[in-house]
Parts: C-alpha cells; sequence; structure tokens
C-alpha cells in the first residue's frame, strides 16, 4: 500500500491529501452548521435542506449571469453580493416555511421529516419548472480559478482556500451568536424549556421562526460556495443531505463542539482513506465506522449535558 | 400537436360528412381513392397492432421527471421531431404516425410497467425510448414477452442482442477502441489513467479500454478508480493523477459528478491543454452544466457532435432549432435518438409491413442515408454501423471534430477478448 511511493512522495501524499481532507471538512461543515441548528436547536429533521442549499446555488447562478451580462466590470466582486442574496432569499423561504408548515408540527418531530421530504420534493420540481431539467454552470470570477504552487507537487487550490475561509468566517459568526449574543442565550433558553422560557416573557414562536430562517440562510451560503465545486441542478441538493444528517447526528446534535469534530473525523478519515482505497471502499468504511461508534455513543461524539 | 390538427383522418370525416348529405353511399368509396398508394391494412398489419388506414401509433419511453430527465429531455425532442418530419412526408406506408408518451419516472420497475402499457394496450407498432442501461435491462423481457419493438438511442457497454431491439447507439468496442487507437498514436501515449461511475457502463468499458491498452497498443494502465454516483469530491483523484502523471487521463464519469469532476480538475491547476483528456461520457448536453471554460480541450470520443460538418447534419441541426429554440444543444444521444422513427420508417417500407416479426427480419441492411451522423446502416445483429470520431471541447461548448475513423465500424457487442 504504501512501498509503492518513495518518503519525499509519501511526505508530499500527506500534505496534499491532508489539505484535500481540509477542503471536504469545510464543506462539511458548511453543509452541516445550518443543519445542526435547526436539528439540535429546534428537533426538526429538516429533509428539504438540500433544497434550501440549491436554491443558493440558483441565486448565485443568476447572479453570475446578470453580472456577465450586464454589470462586466463588477463580475470579480460579484461572488461576494451573490452569498449575500443567498443567504437572504434561503433566509426568507425558510421564515415562510416555517410560519407556513413547521410551526404546526413543533410537537410531532417524525412529523417534520415527512412534511419537509414533501417540501423537498414540491421544490424541486419548482425549480424543474423555472430553471429547466439541465445543470446550470455558474461562471466564476478569474481570481477564484487555478493554484498556488508551493512544491512542484503540492498545490494549494485557491478556491479551496476560500471556502476555507468563509467557513471560519461563518462558525465563528455563529458560535458567537449562540453564545456572546441576546439572541443566542434565548435559543438555548427555549431549547432546554420553552414554557419557561415563555414565562420570563421570551418570545418563543419568533425565536423558533429566525432560528429557522438563520439554519436555512446559512444553506444558501453553502450552496453558493458549491456552486465553485459541485453542480446546480433540480435534484442536486440530495447528493449532500445523506453526509449533512451523517455529521450533524455523528457529533451529537445540539453541539457546535461536536458538529465541528465530527466534520473533522468524517472528512480526514474519508481523504485519506480515499487515495491508498478507492472512492467507493472509502464511503463504505466511513459509514461503517460511523454506524460502529454511534452504537457505543448513541447520542454522538459530544453530549448537551442537560438535566432532564 | 401541429400534426395532429391536419390529420387526414379529420378531414376525411369532415368531406364525408359533406358528401353523405348529397349522396349517400359515395363517402364509403372516398377512403380508398384518398389513399390510393397506400396498401391495404390487412395486408400490412396481420398481429393486431393500432394500425389504421391511415394512422398508426408508436409509443415514446422516457424519463421526464426524477433524475434521468436531464439526460432524456433531448431523446423525446429528437424522437417528436423525427415523427413531424415523416408525416410531414407523407407518414409510414400512407399512414400518419401518432405516439403515445409515457413517462419513465427515472425508475426501472416503473419503465417495465409502462412499456407493457404501451405493447399491450396501445398496441404501439414500435417504441423508441430508454436511456440507462437499468431501464434497457427492465423493460427487455416485456418486449420479448409481448413482441414488441424497442428502437435503444443510448451508447452502451454492449453484451446484449435481442431481436426485439434496434441499438442506434454505439455498443462499447465501437466508442472505444478507434478512440484509444487514436490517443495512442496521434500523442503518442504510454500510459493511461483510468476513472469513473460506479456501475455497470463504465466499469465495462474501463475493462475494454484496459484490455486493447495493454494486449493491443501494449501501453500501461497506471491506475484505475471509480465513485459513486453524484460522487463532488475529486480532491484524492487529483492528487493521484498528479503523482502517477499518466499521459491520457480516460474519464467516464457520468451526471453531474462532472461538473465537479472538471471544475476540481481546473481549480487544482491541471491545464487539458497540456494534460491529454479522454472522455467518452461528456456530451454537449453536459457541458452546459460544466461550463465549457472548465473542459476546454479535452478530447470526447463518440460517434456523433454537434459541429459535424455536413448537409444532413446542418439540415438536422436547423430544424431542432426550429422546433425547440435556438439554445437547445444536440449531443451524441440525442442525435441517436433521431434515427430511431425514421430507421423504422425504413424498416417498414422495407419490409412491407407493421408485423414486428417482419421488421426484426428485414432491419438487417437498412441504410438510412440522411443521418446526420452521415450515413448508417443496421447489422444482422441490430446495432449500427458507425463511424467513430473524436472531438475537441471549445470554451464555447462545442466539439471540434479532429479526427474520424475511414470507414465504419462493425459493431461488435460479444467482444471476443475484451471480456
Amino acid at each position: 500500500m504504501f512501498g509503492d511511493y518513495s518518503l519525499g512522495e509519501l511526505t508530499s501524499i500527506f500534505v496534499m491529501q491532508g489539505f484535500a481532507g481540509l477542503i471536504l471538512f469545510s464543506v462539511f461543515l458548511l453543509m452541516a452548521l445550518g443543519l445542526a441548528i435547526i436539528f439540535g436547536q429546534m428537533g426538526v429533521i429538516n429533509m428539504a435542506h438540500g433544497e434550501f442549499m440549491i436554491l443558493g446555488a440558483y441565486v448565485t447562478w443568476m447572479c453570475s449571469t446578470f453580472f456577465h451580462s450586464y454589470l462586466p466590470a463588477l463580475v470579480p466582486i460579484y461572488f461576494f453580493i451573490a452569498m449575500i442574496l443567498a443567504f437572504l432569499a434561503s433566509g426568507a423561504l425558510g421564515v415562510a416555511v416555517e410560519w407556513l408548515m413547521i410551526r404546526r408540527l413543533y410537537k410531532r418531530p417524525l412529523d417534520t421529516l415527512l412534511a419537509t421530504w414533501g417540501l423537498s420534493l414540491i421544490l424541486q420540481q419548482f425549480y424543474r419548472s423555472v430553471f429547466g431539467p439541465r445543470e446550470v454552470g455558474v461562471e466564476l470570477p478569474q481570481w477564484m480559478l487555478g493554484s498556488l504552487p508551493v512544491t512542484d507537487v503540492i498545490e494549494i487550490q485557491i478556491n479551496g482556500l476560500f471556502v476555507m475561509a468563509l467557513t471560519t468566517i461563518i462558525t465563528i459568526a455563529v458560535a458567537v451568536m449562540m453564545y456572546r449574543s441576546r439572541w443566542g442565550m434565548q435559543v438555548r433558553a427555549v431549547v432546554q424549556n420553552r414554557v419557561m422560557a415563555g414565562a420570563v416573557g421570551i418570545n418563543t414562536e419568533k425565536v423558533d421562526r429566525y432560528t429557522f430562517g438563520i439554519g436555512c440562510g446559512i444553506a444558501g451560503i453553502a450552496g453558493s460556495a458549491f456552486t465553485m465545486i459541485g453542480s446546480t441542478g433540480p435534484t442536486a441538493g440530495q447528493l449532500y443531505i445523506v453526509d449533512t444528517f451523517l455529521v450533524v447526528v455523528f457529533g451529537g446534535a445540539a453541539s457546535l463542539a461536536g458538529t465541528i469534530a465530527s466534520a473533522f473525523t468524517i472528512s480526514q478519515a474519508q481523504s485519506i482513506m480515499e487515495f491508498f482505497l478507492s472512492g467507493s471502499i472509502a464511503k463504505v468504511l466511513t459509514l461503517l465506522a460511523v454506524v460502529g461508534i454511534l452504537m457505543l455513543r448513541p447520542q454522538g461524539l459530544f453530549v448537551l449535558k442537560v438535566r432532564r | 400537436m401541429a400534426y395532429d390538427k391536419d390529420r387526414p383522418q379529420s378531414d376525411l370525416r369532415r368531406r364525408m360528412l359533406l358528401g353523405m348529405a348529397a349522396m349517400p353511399f359515395a363517402g364509403l368509396a372516398l377512403p380508398r381513392t384518398a389513399l390510393a398508394q397506400a396498401p391495404a391494412t390487412s395486408a400490412v398489419n396481420t398481429t393486431g397492432l393500432a394500425v389504421t388506414d391511415t394512422e398508426v401509433t408508436v409509443g415514446i419511453l422516457h424519463s421526464v421527471t426524477g433524475t434521468m430527465a436531464i439526460s432524456e429531455t433531448g431523446s423525446v425532442q429528437a424522437e417528436k421531431l423525427a415523427i413531424e418530419q415523416i408525416n410531414a412526408e407523407g407518414g409510414v406506408l400512407g399512414r400518419k404516425i401518432k405516439f403515445i408518451q409515457e413517462d419513465g419516472g427515472s425508475d426501472w420497475p416503473t419503465f417495465a410497467e409502462k412499456a407493457k402499457k404501451l405493447l399491450v394496450n396501445d398496441k404501439c407498432a414500435a417504441v423508441m425510448g430508454c436511456w440507462t442501461s437499468a431501464s434497457r435491462k427492465a423493460v427487455l423481457p416485456v418486449f420479448e414477452q409481448y413482441n414488441g419493438m424497442l428502437y435503444y438511442p443510448t451508447f452502451y457497454e454492449g453484451l446484449e442482442q435481442s431481436k426485439n431491439v434496434i441499438y442506434t447507439g454505439q455498443e462499447a468496442t465501437q466508442q472505444i477502441l478507434a478512440g484509444l487507437d487514436w490517443v495512442s498514436k496521434e500523442k503518442g501515449a504510454k500510459t493511461f489513467y483510468l476513472l469513473g461511475s460506479d456501475y455497470i457502463w463504465p466499469r465495462t468499458s474501463n475493462k475494454i479500454a484496459r484490455k486493447h491498452i495493454e494486449n493491443v497498443l501494449k501501453t500501461k494502465v497506471v491506475g484505475e478508480e471509480y465513485f459513486p454516483l453524484g460522487h463532488t469530491q475529486f480532491n484524492s483523484v487529483i492528487n493521484k493523477i498528479k503523482l502517477t502523471k499518466p499521459d491520457v487521463i480516460y474519464a467516464i464519469i457520468v451526471g453531474g459528478s462532472n461538473v465537479a469532476f472538471y471544475k476540481q480538475l481546473k481549480a487544482a491547476g491541471i491545464d487539458l491543454n497540456k494534460q491529454t483528456l479522454v472522455t467518452i461520457s461528456v456530451t454537449e448536453d453536459e457541458i452546459d452544466g460544466i461550463g465549457g471554460e472548465n473542459i476546454a480541450g479535452a478530447y470526447a470520443c463518440m460517434k456523433y457532435f454537434q459541429s459535424l460538418d455536413n448537409p444532413n447534419n446542418k439540415q438536422f441541426v436547423s430544424a431542432f432549432k426550429k422546433m425547440w429554440g435556438e439554445k437547445t444543444v444536440i449531443g451524441d444521444v440525442t442525435q441517436a435518438a433521431y434515427l430511431g422513427p425514421w430507421l423504422w420508417k425504413l424498416t417498414v417500407e422495407k419490409a412491407g409491413s407493421f408485423d414486428v416479426d417482419k421488421i426484426a427480419e428485414a432491419s438487417a441492411g437498412v441504410e438510412f442515408k440522411q443521418a446526420p451522423e452521415g450515413y448508417v446502416k443496421i447489422h444482422p445483429n441490430h446495432h449500427l454501423w458507425s463511424k467513430t470520431r473524436v472531438g475537441r471541447a471549445r470554451p464555447d461548448g462545442q466539439y471540434d471534430v479532429i479526427y474520424e475513423t475511414a470507414e465504419l465500424m462493425e459493431p461488435d457487442p460479444f467482444p471476443k477478448g475484451y471480456q
């Protein structure tokens, strides 16, 4: 397995695979953050999370088309505008969905699974009717393409760095929001004891609505970032939903640190195995390992200590 | 459906009604005189198919919903275009083609069910349809049991032959061998890296490619790798490619994964103008999603490209765009789907009958000289003789055709020494 490579090559392999793993880690984390907020804090199993991501991707695509045809001078920075719009669009849709559907289901968590699954089918068909069944390509600004050579084998991809930076910023923002802001305190209070939180004057309905909206908004940003590496089509959201739930459940819902740790473990394991074995086998082994660990620790890697 | 309006039947009915008022019995003679050149239905249809004096029914069976809708939309469009053109020329044996379209919904049991409906309830004289090998395998027993005729448009892995199927796309050896010969001669390629999605078609195709690379070209495969359908992380394999530095990357990745693969390849600094990459799974349709600038410089090996320069193809492309819009693109499978109705028409006329047994029998040797790909002929094994071409992707999403085999390649669905 290692015999075919020289020591120098092995070093480069581990550096490159480590870096590939870091990109995968950022991707997983970006996908899972929104879901972790919604699932962890609100107990809603949002099967339509992938479709909220794809909405972000479509918004990015529309921005790309718009800027390339009407404002070519601003193309280098359009991606930032697209991400903000993606956040707003998915967030707004999230708020609307919460108001129309989710708030009626809080006492029935398994029904949220069915309802959001239906929602995901409706959204897929909606995208197909509006944008067509074919995949669309997002044109990236020139500076985002290419890579920085470190040695003659090791190269650092610019869009990989971009995704990492973006993930770091959003993770920090979420952490600050949850653990340092007044709103975060209200969210955590509602999670721990809804009745008591209401009794002390927290508008729990409003907290729920905005928590769901922000979770969906982050999905929109993730979708926007994915246009750099993946495809944008009506059903593309389905590709990500399994991995996303895997990360959230493995990390232990409701725990930000757990989500980070689990995204890191899964991505590095998969990335290193993918090199020495094959893509399909790596995926199978990762899944088996996750299943094994969840059998030992059903609550996931990190457990929130709550008195029940 | 424009051609439904001027269906001769309704026209006839109107004239019959008018005539009957004045001459009660003259109307009876009218259908015969109006269709003087068309043979009597009893003579051309002895097996109870849906054929009348003026009309013949065929089926269109593709996914217009679900994950395969992306790919199969083009096939449906091409088949409808062919049917409309055939009707404009007077139909088949004097009968206009009417079609019944069913949706397979990207679900193989549904395909089988709908195939049965088209054959048993609707008595379709022929069915154009299917895309994935899985859907074809699901409908095959139905077509054999109820003796239907299927025109299947996709390039596929081979290892199949049926009296009831005409394969209008290429089988694996036709698509692969000439392309590998070309790249080894033209680029002096010595080492190959094989990549693919993890299911039967890429695996069988790569198996044939590997045999050819090792046994015929006497060169080397330095890596072979498969990814689950829908995989979007290719950094690891790209790193391996960088380390092994193959002369040729041979890629058979399908669907949305392609977008991720080519974007990441470009982001990793692999320039396809310097690194030779050959694909047999990216048509003009897929480039729409990948983005031309990400794949420009790659070589594709298949039988048809939209940019093919011949009068037949120019007519086909302009008719297709007129019917389905300026922005549509036409890929290899779309053209193969277009061949289905035409080959069926030519075969029916050769056999002088709509009966499936006679058509299956008469198919061998049927030529279609107006085919957009140039010229095709049906082999006794029910596959087509075809040329294999190599195209080079341009940034605008089209291919420049840079090579084609001098002769038509004989289809060989059960290649000896390649299995």
